[in-house]
């Protein structure tokens, strides 16, 4: 139904009329995600904000059975994931679904940042829609921590050990710090069993903060790949049918890959020797975490200093959320940023060659890239966005979204 | 349009049924669904008490005169008529008298009720006595006596040998 801008619509029938008119859902509905007047040129990178959210949703939904069988117990913990595979029924398909889930939801949430980074849309006025997301981030590599903790298995045990160590690295209090996370003088039961609690908490601050996220998008609305604002309707679609059936698309496309990796290739991700029972008296040759937090253990590892390296690992994320600030482009996509473009491919590449090298011991070759590697990540935030802003010469924009998208056509 | 609907609710079927499969009982609790139990040390007159599926089933040996006293009750006095035979054969079919099989679960409100253990109070019917409300149940386990509506339920038993019974 058609509804002009101040106006509420009008519903026929009377009983969502009743409810609307105490609670508007149903108006909200319409607006946000009917008639919402979203840009015409979005590309599939635009899919996966709406993909990363059925991820959130699956996780949720996939971990709330889990947690009916898992016992948070360090005696118990290792035997419950076993009998939650073999003789819970659907068990298997439900535990493959919740550890193959938190890879591909980090690969959409990568993917999506890519999208804001190279588009441009953490510039005004959306610097805020931007931090959101970082802290979405922050809280996914928590839950994905504390979670991998809960089976207990010699990755879990030593991987809690060694980020749980770094504490200490702060000056003075540090050792207290641990002490206390841990709950006792080393990782063990009560850490386990705090673990279990707190990993069931985070995805729902998450869903809080997705739901903000959300809310401070649909103020300015979206960015678009062209990165200039729309200037009336011939630039917009409504958001349904076009999105809602592009991206119920991307996301069944996206559901397939998931679902080869969950029944054809359910540990092609994942470290064997987390199928070892968790053994506080030996160390594993190599502990490693899983593979969307390499690059930033690669960072951790390549600075030669304790406290270095946990402020650098940290810093790396720490210039995600002033990212808005450092470029100085008034220029929002790199589509028209002929020389900054190139620099972002190599910021991708470079984040997985850190990412290589975070799954290798830090000998050899490994030291120096990563290294080089680290290096480069920094000076591209923390120096090249802010200089090159101001002297880049950028390509002339179009007048406007709907004159790019027609004239491609001619 | 009404075929991609379709499609879409067989999807969502298939989607939401391993989640609600999920809660079913797992093989562990399944495993105990049926137990064996050697009743040989079960002396004439004595009774045993054992938990199946979570509840407790008492085993009577039951003596001649108990036997008797259980069929000589006509139906119609009987709040839940039943035949003491009824209430003695096993999944095969056939009857042994002796051996009475009931879950020791008062069908009144739930509580377990006293008569299996040497020393019980048993009643004014020989059988059981529930403390919680007064139930009485005679020497083949039907109320006499008491608010409870029901017998008490037998469960599907099978000897498989003289002494060997699997109940469940």
């Amino acid at each position: 139904m058609a509804s002009q801008h101040g106006a509420q619509p009008v519903f026929n029938n009377k009983v969502i009329a009743w409810i609307d008119h105490r609670l508007p859902i149903f108006s909200y509905i319409e607006k946000e995600y009917h008639t919402f007047p979203t840009p015409r040129n979005f590309n599939y990178f635009w899919n996966f904000g709406a993909i990363a959210t059925v991820m959130l949703l699956l996780m949720i939904a996939t971990g709330v059975v889990l947690a009916m069988n898992y016992q948070p117990n360090s005696e118990l913990a290792f035997a419950s994931v076993e009998r939650i595979m073999r003789d819970v029924p659907s068990g298997w398909l439900l535990r493959y679904m919740h550890m193959t889930g938190a890879s591909f939801f980090f690969a959409a949430v990568y993917v999506h940042i890519f999208r804001g980074l190279y588009y441009g849309s953490y510039k005004a006025p959306r610097e805020l829609l931007w931090i959101l997301g970082v802290v979405i981030l922050l809280l996914m590599m928590a839950t994905a921590f504390l979670g991998y903790v809960l089976p207990w298995g010699q990755m879990s045990f030593w991987g809690a050990t060694v980020i749980t160590n770094l504490f200490s690295a702060i000056p003075v209090v540090g050792d207290s710090i641990v002490t206390w996370l841990w709950g006792g003088f080393a990782v063990d039961n009560p850490t386990l069993n705090r673990f279990f609690a707190l990993h069931y908490l985070l995805p729902f601050i998450i869903v809080g903060v997705v739901a903000l996220h959300v809310v401070a998008l649909h103020v300015h609305g979206s960015n678009n790949p062209l990165g200039i604002d729309p200037k009336g309707p011939q630039d917009t679609v409504p958001f349904h049918p076009y999105y809602t059936m592009k991206d119920g698309f991307g996301v069944v496309c996206f559901l397939i890959v998931y679902a080869i990796f969950v029944f054809f290739l359910p540990n092609a991700l994942g470290e064997p020797v987390n199928y070892v029972p968790a053994n506080p008296m030996v160390t594993p040759n190599e502990i490693v975490p899983e593979w969307y937090l390499l690059p930033f253990y690669a960072i951790l590892r390549a600075v030669p200093d304790k406290l270095g390296g946990v402020i650098c690992m940290f810093g790396a994320i720490a210039v995600l959320f002033v990212l808005p600030w450092l470029d100085t482009s008034r220029v929002r996509s790199c589509t028209f940023r002929p020389v900054y473009k190139w620099f972002v491919f190599l910021l991708v590449a470079d984040v997985l060659i850190l990412g290589v090298c975070g799954a290798h011991p830090p000998e050899g070759w490994y030291v120096p890239i990563s290294r080089i590697c680290a290096i480069y990540y920094f000076f591209h935030f923390l120096v090249l966005l802010p200089i090159l802003g101001k002297i880049e010469r950028p390509l002339p924009l179009p007048p406007s979204i709907a004159d790019a998208v027609l004239s491609k056509k001619a | 349009m009404v075929a991609s609907g379709a499609l879409a609710a067989v999807g969502a079927i298939a989607t939401a049924w391993p989640f609600i499969n999920n809660l079913n009982p797992a093989a562990d609790t399944l495993a105990l669904s049926s137990i064996e139990v050697n009743v040989k040390a079960i002396a004439v007159g004595q009774a045993i008490s054992v938990k199946w599926r979570g509840k407790p089933v008492f085993i009577r040996h039951r003596t001649e005169q108990e036997i008797k006293e259980a069929e000589a009750v006509p139906l119609a006095e009987l709040r839940d008529p039943q035949t003491d035979d009824s209430r003695v054969t096993d999944t095969a079919k056939k009857v042994r008298r002796e051996w009475l099989i009931v879950i020791g679960v008062c069908t009144h409100l739930g509580c377990v009720p006293l008569g299996t253990k040497q020393g019980d109070p048993r009643g004014e019917y020989g059988g059981w006595f529930c403390p919680c409300h007064g139930s009485q149940y005679d020497t083949s386990g039907r109320i006499r006596k008491g608010p409870a509506p029901l017998n008490l339920a037998v469960p599907d038993y099978l000897f498989t040998s003289d002494t060997l019974v699997k109940i469940g």
